[in-house]
């Protein structure tokens, strides 16, 4: 790869809200997806005739079938409050990335074909027919949302440009124009049962070197079972944890938590995979497809719980949704809620003194806490008011000595997405990633200079892949992020040590 | 029977008739439309009683917007609680007899007039000054502004410009709703507050005054936070798990 061809922003001591730099980002926008990778997942290959008809057919369609979408259409006041809450607007300063101008993206096209006001006097009310240059702005813009969902906690109607970009992504898929990353994962998810494309036996040995490196280092046979039936436990957790770094640590972390719990565990090869980006398209069939997948895998190997890994939309899909689009889980044990995370059983686990963690193991560490925009925004945890900042932070306090929160406004449910989800995380997007990590690395460097924080802990792979790739353009250490159950599994207590 | 006032009764009818007829269809709408997967945003109430709680701090407080900007919040909420007082104090030309809560309202509601323009002077402003906020404006964003300024101007004046004879409008307005049609005086200021009256109530289904409808039927603010516990197959999704 050559080099970047754009400035990283520079990082300033008080946050700024940019001035308006119109088609600041107009020249960003992901590949589209080639023809087998569309039909492979059921959509049209390219492009289809009569495109602009059908488009206007399908928003109608969703619109009566997302309350979401109905109500956020209406509501819009053009009030303002979200103009300065978007990561990428902060980053880029280009207009169409404040939330409220990105939803007008869809809603001029809607008032155009769908109210009195639009029909008769598109002019005043800005709405405009669903034209080619229209579409061209629909690709490159919703393709620069992480459907994070940071403005619809601002807004006083609650209206979340996430559903917005979901059901503008729908159209596009519907018509034949879908994004290539996004859209070449779900066919791989389907086909080989993990988003990263790693087939059954590759999965088998990579679980065995792993088995073989944890040896070296405690002399214990932790074990990393594969297809085992009757175990206790299913993990699933996204397959980034099997080969990627930081990743990697987070599923030794778990691995050894399971092994000093004495809790038969196993992951599935049939569902290899956490991660769900049904969720980024929208597409509701395609999201209850892929998560299918997990319960098919529970059933076959006839477990008792389900446990997710460190994956923030998964848990987002698993905890909002899977009862919905899977459940009922009947056949669970009835102990332990549906599904649960894997904080929450390290949390429990701790609680009851099952397992011990030393903190100095930790000492080196100065450690902070990215809250991930699905879990902080798009879930809970432990069955407890704000339990998805409680439960991580407690394992975190349990694992090391010094711990700092980045500022209040950018944590909890105001965190700042790591620039990379939504299905953005590719490298033809880079410009956007570093520039929408901004406000993230604004707040990092706050707690590095005052605090000499040296390590920023997260439970989602895409912020762990986002943020190794985008953290030296500010010119941090790469190795500053990783997982929960990173520190967790550098700190446990394992064998007959106690 | 002047044509004026046989003009204004039939504005009356035909804007009552379009509010009512179209934010009934609206709200009808929102609430057929399946809400298929649970979609609250953080920080989200775990039962019923904490999501009215919710909407109630929502609608009465402006609790986001206020977390997301002061200023708007500030210009917002004021014009919003002025209005609301406003509207109160209206209903005397609407009842008969006046009921007490209605009648301890009337000194305040008059001060709240001064207050809506003023908070709706801060709103247009930020239009104009904020480069964002001018980005997003539409036409029909000032045009709103410029049709609510009017009808509070319109009503100051009668007040303290040109009174109105109050009596006659009461008279007016008891027997639209009685169907028994009495003269509207013909004093400029009040045509133009009724004609403007008459506009907003026309165009309220048809534009962004939805939002106060809209608000209670958003899915991120109206719903616990219950999937774990509750499943939320809507009908339409149904159907794919009988495949």
């Amino acid at each position: 790869m050559g080099a970047p061809e754009f400035q990283t922003p520079p990082l300033k001591a008080y946050p700024v809200i940019p001035i308006l730099q119109a088609d600041a980002m107009a020249a960003s926008k992901p590949y589209v997806a080639a023809e087998k990778l569309n039909e492979a997942i059921g959509f049209p290959g390219k492009l289809v005739d009569g495109w602009q008809e059908k488009a206007v057919a399908k928003l109608g369609e969703l619109r009566d079938k997302y309350r979401s979408l109905r109500v956020f259409l209406d509501a819009c006041v053009h009030c303002g409050a979200c103009t300065d809450k978007c990561h990428y607007f902060l980053g880029t300063g280009d207009p169409k990335n404040m939330p409220v101008a990105r939803q007008e993206l869809v809603r001029k096209v809607y008032r155009r074909y769908f109210t009195f006001a639009g029909k008769y006097f598109p002019q005043l009310v800005g709405a405009a027919a669903l034209t080619e240059p229209v579409l061209e702005d629909w690709y490159r813009y919703f393709n620069q949302c992480s459907e994070c969902r940071r403005c619809s906690v601002y807004c006083p109607y609650g209206i979340d440009t996430a559903e917005i970009t979901m059901a503008a992504k729908e159209v596009m898929d519907s018509i034949g124009l879908g994004q290539k990353y996004t859209n070449e994962i779900i066919g791989k998810v389907h086909r080989i049962g993990n988003n990263l494309g790693l087939p059954g036996p590759a999965l088998r040995d990579t679980l065995q070197t792993l088995e073989e490196e944890v040896k070296e280092e405690t002399g214990l046979d932790v074990r990393f079972p594969l297809d085992e039936a009757g175990a206790e436990v299913l993990v699933v957790t996204p397959s980034a944890d099997f080969f990627a770094e930081p990743h990697v640590y987070s599923l030794i972390g778990y691995a050894k938590v399971l092994h000093a719990a004495g809790i038969r565990w196993t992951l599935s090869s049939h569902a290899s995979e956490a991660g769900n980006f049904g969720l980024f398209i929208g597409n509701y069939d395609q999201t209850r497809r892929i998560a299918l997948r997990v319960r098919a895998a529970a059933l076959e190997l006839g477990v008792k719980r389900i446990v997710v890994g460190e994956c923030g939309h998964a848990w987002r899909v698993a905890y909002s949704f899977w009862n919905t689009l899977i459940g009922p889980f009947d056949f669970l044990d009835a102990r332990y809620p549906v599904p649960q995370h894997v904080c929450e059983l390290t949390h429990d686990l701790l609680e009851r003194g099952a397992i011990r963690l030393d903190r100095e193991k930790n000492d080196h560490r100065v450690v902070t806490f990215h809250d991930s925009c699905n879990v902080a925004r798009g879930a809970g945890m432990g069955g407890i008011a704000r339990g998805q900042f409680i439960l991580p932070r407690a394992i975190i306090r349990s694992a090391c000595n010094r711990f700092h929160d980045m500022a209040p406004e950018t944590i909890h449910e105001n965190t700042f997405c790591c620039g990379g989800g939504g299905g953005l995380l590719t490298d033809e997007l880079l410009e956007l990633r570093v520039k929408g990590a901004l406000p993230r690395m604004e707040a990092l460097k706050a707690v590095v200079d005052e605090h000499g924080v040296n390590f920023m802990a997260t439970i989602c792979a895409i912020c762990k892949a986002q943020f190794a790739k985008v953290l030296p353009f500010y010119e941090f250490d790469m190795a500053m992020i990783g997982g929960v159950h990173q520190l967790v599994g550098d700190a446990i207590r394992l064998g007959r040590n106690d | 029977m002047s044509a004026l006032t046989l003009v204004y009764a039939g504005l009356f009818y035909a804007a009552t008739a379009l509010l009512v007829a179209g934010l009934a269809a609206k709200i009808a709408g929102y609430a057929r439309t399946p809400a298929p997967l649970r979609i609250p945003t953080t920080p989200a109430p775990r039962t019923r009683a904490g999501v009215a709680g919710r909407m109630a701090r929502e609608v009465l407080l402006f609790e986001s917007l206020f977390r997301a900007n002061k200023w708007t919040w500030l210009c917002g909420w004021l014009f919003h609680v002025a209005l609301a007082l406003v509207l109160v104090r209206h209903l005397r030309y609407f009842t008969e007899p006046v009921w007490t809560p209605v009648a301890i309202a009337q000194p305040f509601g008059v001060y709240a007039g001064f207050a809506l323009l003023a908070g709706l002077a801060g709103l247009w402003a930020r239009r104009f000054l904020v480069e964002r906020v001018r980005y997003i404006s539409t036409y029909s964003d000032h045009l709103m502004l410029a049709l609510l300024a009017m009808i509070g101007l319109s009503g100051l004046m009668m007040k303290y410009g040109s009174h109105t004879d109050v009596v006659a409008v009461k008279a007016f307005m008891l027997g639209l709703m009685r169907f028994d049609l009495q003269p509207l005086p013909a004093d400029g200021p009040l045509l133009v507050h009724l004609l403007l009256v008459a506009a907003l109530m026309a165009i309220f289904p048809a534009s962004k005054l939805l939002h106060a409808p809209g608000v209670f039927f958003s899915p991120t603010r109206n719903q616990a936070d219950d999937s774990r516990e509750r499943r939320h197959v809507a009908p339409w999704a149904a159907g794919l798990e009988k495949k």
